[in-house]
């Protein structure tokens, strides 16, 4: 810990030396995706940032997320219309944005210095230089549990897959729903198969490396597929909530958070909009790793979700930078738990969170501290995703059609990315 | 080139007018088309030509690769495609259908004497008016299977309603039934104003001759306000089949590619970035379109000489 005070120090005195420079008057538009507790931290960051430069305003634009998100931004980078400063995931997405081109190097920024080395390379581009700074703590990507319900029922956190279906049917035979699932939202649908990742890993460590090269697909690796097979596994034996086609993210929520279902499979950024939507059930709702095989190792599917970029041929381009810098330094992490309380561990050092954490983070933080117990997820390993894996996943939760067929669409579905991104042996 | 395009298609429009004169000149100098003439080539013609070049190629917004046909191979391998083919037609001759049938049954209605005839008439114009997505948005709402005011109204009389979006072989006819709600105005208008324009001396000699109320219609009405199905059907026809707006603000192409049409297909090719292979799926579904209306306008123009 000693080590990370002089770089905080730096970063903090070279940002003040850095603030006389930039004494002209200036407005910046930030955009971000307009989930609520993106809007709440990217305003009072803004609202920071503006109180130690009053020269600047900096306004907060929202776009929607998922896919209609994905369009906006590549199209507004393409068409030279980007806001000054811009939140999006890091990652396979982040990569389709051609981001040599298209975005500013923020090697040089003093707060790249203390920005971990595991987040750098879901932000380096194909030349080696690093993009963007995390916009957020780390998260995983598991299943949140009601605890009164556990209690209730006498149930234990499972660690195998085979503990969490005989968990289910308990909860179900007891007259409670298990697992909410909300398709309302279709990227909810994906978080079985995505979270099963560190599982698909401990069994086939170079997956992401022979599945970049086109040799390894979904359909013939088991381990792989069982993600799918976890998703028709809950839909065949009745785990879902009654209206889980139209249900929303904001449903599921609520229904974990209050105990109307026993568990939701969710990103843990989401324990942020609990706290604010739902502040008198935080303490009700706990989090587990999506368990493994019988026998295998367990562990966490990390997400390095977003990350804060400066496009290139802005009007603004140095005070943009200058904001960037602002929002990876430890007075930012300050801001954020403020506004939304603590989700998960910083991304930049000299970031603490403090003792007293929701109960879903305390949850989360033992497998950031083990050797070996967590991985991060296969969209921050390779640069393929195929679009239509939300609807392929609604397909499996729905019953409409079975996990094998759906591992072949989806590798099927692939094809089309990782030639757009014009990779070798596709 | 494109002055030249006008200019003919003027000429041509002149003679129509004026038969049996000798070919006569255009009052305008050919400087006077310019203007039309820049505008059709700048807004229209370049970019049509554009986007058949852009087919061709894999297209990232930053740098177009050459690839031949491999858009047009790789979008009739979309294994959502042929379902999304399917569902455009299901969803063209189904909205089509009701919207005629229905429209015609409404125009007959709102022309005979009857009360609040006006109120009537703006009732079912009145969803013509309003928002597309909103409307789709309000009744993805209303059709929520559980919390829906549709299926807590039917459980209050003792049915279980079906999961009018959520059940795969249900959403794209659920979506089918509101676009007619709202479209069916028009079309009842278009009716209306053929209904009003057919002499009253036919309808007094039918009865003359004794003809029932259902003769009078099917003897009648329908075959004389033929101009008027003519334009419903073409319309409603080439509507449904580009039809995106509704089905995005209520399904999204869901649950799962069950109600997905080509014009979401291609809107999701865009959305992830597939430039290239999204502008070729709207080539195809140009060239469907144009492979389903124009024969029949020109079936129906040929039984209109027929008459």
């Amino acid at each position: 810990m000693t080590r990370m005070i002089p770089s905080a120090a730096l970063a903090a005195a070279l940002s003040t030396l850095a603030s006389g420079a930039f004494a002209q008057e200036a407005s910046l538009v930030y955009l971000v995706d307009n989930s609520p507790d993106t809007v709440a931290v990217a305003e009072a960051l803004a609202a920071a940032y503006m109180e130690q430069h009053p020269e600047v305003s900096i306004e907060v634009e929202q776009r929607p997320g998922g896919a209609e998100g994905d369009n906006i931004i590549k199209t507004r980078l393409a068409t030279g219309e980007m806001a000054d400063v811009f939140l999006y995931n890091a990652g396979s997405l982040f990569q389709a944005l051609n981001p040599t081109q298209t975005l500013e190097p923020l090697d040089d920024l003093p707060a790249m210095t203390g920005v971990l080395d595991g987040f750098k390379p879901v932000v380096t581009g194909s030349d080696g230089k690093v993009y963007g700074v995390p916009a957020q703590a780390a998260m995983g990507g598991g299943i949140l549990y009601n605890i009164p319900i556990y209690e209730e029922l006498g149930l234990s956190v499972p660690t195998t897959w085979e503990e969490f279906a005989a968990n289910n049917e308990k909860i179900k035979a007891a007259g409670r729903v298990p697992v909410a699932q909300t398709y309302g939202e279709t990227w909810t649908s994906q978080l079985f198969m995505l979270a099963d990742y560190f599982n698909v890993q401990a069994e086939v460590p170079d997956f992401a490396e022979r599945y970049t090269a086109n040799q390894a697909k979904y359909a013939d690796t088991p381990a792989a597929m069982r993600g799918f097979e976890h998703l028709q596994e809950g839909f065949d034996k009745g785990w879902w909530n009654e209206d889980f086609g139209a249900a929303t993210y904001d449903d599921g929520l609520r229904m974990v958070a209050e105990g109307e279902a026993a568990h939701y499979p969710m990103l843990t950024f989401s324990i942020g909009a609990i706290q604010q939507t739902y502040p008198e059930s935080l303490e009700n709702v706990g989090f587990f790793a999506q368990p493994g095989p019988e026998g295998a190792p367990n562990g966490l599917t990390v997400w390095y979700l977003s990350a804060i970029y400066v496009p290139k041929g802005g009007e603004h381009t140095d005070i943009a930078k200058d904001f960037v810098n602002f929002a990876g330094s430890p007075e930012a992490c300050q801001v954020i738990l403020d506004t939304i309380g603590a989700t998960g561990p910083f991304l930049i050092e000299g970031c603490e969170l403090p003792a007293d954490v929701p109960r879903a983070v305390a949850d989360m933080l033992p497998y950031f501290e083990g050797e070996g117990r967590t991985a991060p997820a296969l969209e921050f390993l390779s640069p393929i995703k195929g679009p239509a894996l939300e609807q392929i996943t609604v397909e499996v939760g729905s019953g409409i059609r079975s996990a094998a067929e759906a591992a072949a669409l989806y590798d099927q579905d692939v094809v089309k990315q990782a030639q757009q991104l014009g990779l070798e042996g596709w | 080139m494109a002055a030249g395009v006008g200019l003919s298609s003027a000429d041509v429009r002149l003679q129509g007018r004026a038969p049996g004169r000798t070919r006569r000149r255009s009052p305008y100098p050919t400087w006077f088309f310019l203007p039309a003439a820049v505008i059709y080539g700048a807004l229209f013609l370049l970019p049509t030509v554009a986007s058949l070049w852009f087919s061709l190629t894999r297209w990232t917004l930053f740098e177009a690769e050459f690839i031949g046909f491999e858009n047009f191979r790789q979008f009739f391998r979309e294994p959502f495609l042929v379902q999304g083919v399917v569902n455009t037609l299901i969803y063209g001759a189904l909205t089509s259908g009701l919207k005629t049938v229905l429209g015609l049954l409404l125009a007959v209605l709102l022309t005979g004497n009857i009360l609040f005839r006006g109120t009537l008439r703006t009732l079912v114009f009145f969803p013509v008016l309003v928002s597309t997505i909103g409307v789709g948005f309000a009744f993805e709402a209303m059709m929520h299977p559980t919390k829906g005011v549709i299926n807590v109204a039917l459980e209050a009389v003792g049915i279980d309603g079906p999961g009018w979006i959520t059940n795969p072989s249900l959403a794209l006819v659920s979506v089918a039934l509101v676009d007619v709600w709202k479209g069916v105005g028009l079309a009842t208008v278009i009716f209306m104003a053929g209904i009003v324009s057919i002499p009253a001396d036919y309808y007094e000699a039918a009865r003359i001759d004794g003809a029932t109320r259902w003769q009078l219609f099917w003897r009648v009405t329908v075959p004389l306000v033929r101009p008027a199905t003519v334009t419903v059907v073409t319309l409603s026809l080439i509507g449904g089949l580009r039809y995106f707006e509704l089905i995005w603000a209520m399904t999204g192409g869901g649950p799962g590619f069950s109600s997905d049409v080509i014009a979401s297909v291609i809107y999701k090719q865009y959305q992830a970035g597939f430039y290239g292979l999204a502008t070729a799926g709207n080539v195809i579904l140009f060239g469907i379109i144009a492979l389903v209306v124009l024969p029949l306008t020109w079936w129906f123009n040929r039984r209109e000489v027929d008459l």
